[in-house]
């Protein structure tokens, strides 16, 4: 889908988050000079068509105490790596799962996975059920701590259309 | 701020999906057998309580026309800090962590197209002397995250 200029003032009005209001979408609606039909009606199609993901909540794990995590990384046969990336996913403990490429010889892993626990002992226990589940499919994982933030930005999105 | 069951049952409620309906709030409410106002108040607690992050529309910035793509690099620990600033100060380098690994540099590129990861990425290893591996995501499994109840 090709975005208009419409589309990307609602994306824009909606990036700091919904309005905690009953009608947010009237709320956005009147701030861009909308009205609600129509800001409902193109963000249906915007989460349609895959641009909106979706519509959550994203919670803070250092507010919740998981104030530990590391991202485990797993060489997982490839002929299993759809059925058992899903799993990994599914974890509750486990934020963001996702299939890359290898980098041989220096990286052999194909699976990331970020734990999350409330210290690193939990979070090395909770490692352990992943590469249960894993089994024999998984030839071998690692897990990276990170020791400092070096640089952190948001998401710039392109102000055109 | 301390978070009680209705709370986490809100936190896991809402990782899933939100309607788009004229009146959304009210509907979740409805289901999780609360009120509107109290959805709306707990939301609006648990957010200037930095408990919630953010709450709103997720969006695809691939879908967007933008790419992304996490790197690594392996940089030895004397040089680490200048090679930080020639790294960071790309306006691509959309965040950087140090890492417990050989790899010790990980960060993410997000350029406007796909063949620009990979301009930047050879830039970088121009200007450093270090290779930059890129590992773009193939598949992505659902991401999700449970609060303990």
């Amino acid at each position: 889908m090709t975005l208009d200029l419409t589309d990307r003032r609602i994306i824009t009005a909606t990036q700091s988050g919904l309005p905690l209001v009953p009608r947010p979408y009237a709320q956005i609606a009147a701030d861009l000079g909308l009205d609600e039909d129509e800001v409902c009606t193109r963000m249906r199609a915007l989460q349609t068509s895959g641009i909106i993901r979706r519509i959550a909540v994203a919670p803070n794990h250092y507010a919740l105490g998981m104030t530990a995590n590391g991202m485990s990384v797993w060489d997982v046969d490839d002929t299993r790596i759809a059925e058992l990336g899903q799993k990994i996913g599914d974890l509750d403990f486990v934020s963001h799962c996702y299939e890359r490429p290898r980098a041989l010889p220096d990286w052999p892993y194909n699976l990331f996975a970020m734990i999350h626990g409330t210290s690193r002992e939990e979070v090395e226990a909770l490692r352990a059920e992943v590469a249960a589940i894993l089994g024999d499919a998984c030839r071998g994982n690692d897990i990276l701590y990170s020791t400092r933030i070096l640089k952190k930005t948001g998401l710039r999105l392109r102000q055109k259309g | 701020m301390t978070l009680d069951d209705t709370d986490r049952l809100i936190l896991n409620a809402l990782q899933d999906g939100f309607p788009i309906t004229p009146n959304p709030y009210e509907q979740v409410a409805r289901e999780l057998g609360l009120t509107e106002s109290d959805l709306l108040t707990r939301l609006t607690a648990m957010k200037e309580g930095r408990i919630i992050t953010r709450f709103g529309p997720f969006f695809d910035a691939a879908a967007m026309g933008g790419a992304f793509c996490l790197c690594a690099m392996a940089i030895p620990e004397d040089e680490f800090d200048g090679v930080v600033d020639m790294v960071n100060a790309y306006p691509e380098v959309a965040h950087n962590y140090e890492r417990t690994h050989r790899l010790n540099m990980w960060f993410v590129l997000a350029t406007e197209s796909e063949g620009e990861i990979a301009e930047v990425a050879a830039k970088i290893e121009h200007e450093t002397g270090y290779p930059v591996l890129c590992f773009p995501k193939l598949q992505e499994f659902f991401i999700r995250f449970r609060v303990a109840a």
